[in-house]
């Protein structure tokens, strides 16, 4: 019974937010046109050669996903503190955590998944091959998610400071390296046909590793940051 | 008789201590760095492979080695802030911040000096020199969320969380970008006996103590501005007769 409504929270919450984003969706377009703006203007700035674009795009692609996600992650609870809906949901009795796991998850749906479907589109641009793609999109799948959570601690510590959003950028960008070199790994590992699955079980265990840890700390943050 | 152990770990009392060991440190770092230079620069031999230009390990090394303890040591006191509430301990991890990204900004560049005559280039992306910069990175993160924050026990605890989240993700970094590219020469110190000769090692021993040293006087010394400047409205500050 409890476990059951738990689970409800975490839906509850993962539809509130994605209805409130549903109602902002200019927000959430903005997000999807900065990655492919950045994306698009590295051929510019390195010159139209097909074999060095080949080479470059999963560093390029990846690049860009993770300054995204960093664009968006102010967001994951401004609004929230301002009106004050944050006070009151650290007031309720359920679990801090779940409900910090519920606007992860939402923020994701929002800002990664789109992400992740369009980088096919991009990667086409750059002359990628079809299996590189493949493992491209499995790579950002598995990965958005932990920028999100990563995110979220981020977002939590600087809630309400002044310069947040490149504070929150110094502060997480640092911590997902480790996404970036075994995301960009894969689809490097296709090309030179080496095994693809070392890099992709890696970012599995972070995945997991984050799922597990990144909402408790989140949610420690968010009381320091709210006493 | 008793001991009471937490005697000093009160600003009041550790204030006057920190105040009476630093000459002391600083006089013996002094020393040692005159002596392990002497000897680097002057009784170590030339290395048969790098020439003259090897000297700068006797900086490099040490310099590296306490960059990482000091991430460890900085995560360890914001800790113990964090779990036990102690002033102190915030203090002695904002205090080694600074120091430790000092350490690590000069690995960097005396790794950027000594790459260039033996690898031909001042910048290689090798492991040990990226995890280097990233360890810079979370040091300035660390530094600068503290500063962007006004009240002091939020910026605290805040600063504390972000270094423990830190250390958990610095072996991870750590490996990853060892498994991303490994370029960089291997420990010569290892603990099955080593290949370095005698004078060598005693000078870089003598630096590396040195170091510690220097780093221990430097920490205290900016632990006590800081609780001059937190506890300025308490009573026993406006006695010091420094403070008269």
């Amino acid at each position: 019974m409890k476990k059951e409504s738990m689970f409800g929270l975490l839906l509850l919450v993962i539809r509130r937010d994605l209805m409130l984003a549903m109602r902002r969706r200019a927000d959430v377009l903005t997000t999807l046109i900065f990655f492919v703006m950045v994306v698009s203007l590295f051929p510019l700035g390195v010159g139209p050669e097909m074999d060095m674009l080949r080479k470059m795009a999963p560093g390029v692609l990846w690049v860009a996903a993770l300054l995204s996600s960093m664009l968006s992650l102010g967001r994951l609870f401004s609004a929230d503190h301002l009106d004050g809906t944050l006070e009151q949901m650290m007031l309720a009795p359920q679990s801090l955590s779940m409900l910090v796991l519920g606007k992860m998850a939402a923020h994701w749906m929002v800002s990664g998944l789109p992400l992740v479907l369009m980088a096919p589109v991009l990667g086409i641009q750059f002359d990628m091959s079809a299996e590189a793609l493949g493992i491209l999109i499995v790579g950002l799948l598995l990965g958005t998610p932990i920028l999100s959570m990563i995110g979220g601690i981020g977002a939590a510590l600087t809630l309400g400071l002044r310069g947040g959003g490149v504070l929150l950028s110094l502060l997480v960008l640092p911590l997902c390296i480790p996404v970036l070199i075994f995301g960009t790994g894969a689809v490097e590992a296709v090309s030179t046909g080496l095994s693809v699955a070392s890099h992709l079980s890696l970012l599995g265990a972070l995945l997991v590793l984050a799922l597990a840890f990144t909402p408790w700390v989140t949610a420690q943050a968010l009381r320091i940051s709210m006493e | 008789m008793a001991i009471n152990w937490f005697k000093y770990s009160a600003p009041t009392t550790f204030y006057g201590l920190a105040g009476k060991l630093i000459p002391w440190f600083g006089i013996s770092a002094a020393i040692l760095f005159a002596v392990g230079l002497y000897i680097g620069f002057f009784v170590a031999p030339i290395d048969y492979q790098q020439g003259e230009f090897y000297r700068i390990i006797f900086i490099h090394v040490p310099a590296s080695i306490i960059s990482m303890f000091l991430y460890l040591i900085m995560a360890g006191y914001a800790a113990l802030g964090l779990i036990f509430n102690t002033r102190l301990s915030s203090m002695m991890a904002t205090a080694i911040a600074p120091t430790g990204a000092l350490f690590a900004f000069i690995s960097l560049w005396t790794g950027a000096l000594w790459g260039k005559p033996m690898w031909g280039a001042w910048w290689v992306w090798d492991a040990r020199l990226t995890s280097e910069l990233i360890l810079l990175f979370l040091y300035l993160g660390y530094i600068a969320l503290h500063a962007s924050i006004d009240e002091p026990r939020r910026a605290d605890r805040a600063a504390a969380l972000l270094a423990i989240v830190g250390s958990v993700n610095v072996p991870i970094i750590y490996f990853s970008v060892k498994w991303w590219n490994t370029l960089h020469q291997g420990s010569t110190i290892k603990f099955s006996g080593t290949s370095m000769h005698v004078a060598m090692q005693q000078a870089m021993f003598i630096t590396l103590v040195a170091c510690w040293l220097y780093a221990i006087a430097v920490i205290l010394a900016r632990v006590r501005s800081i609780i001059l400047e937190r506890e300025r409205h308490t009573k026993w500050i406006t006695e010091l007769p420094e403070v008269k």
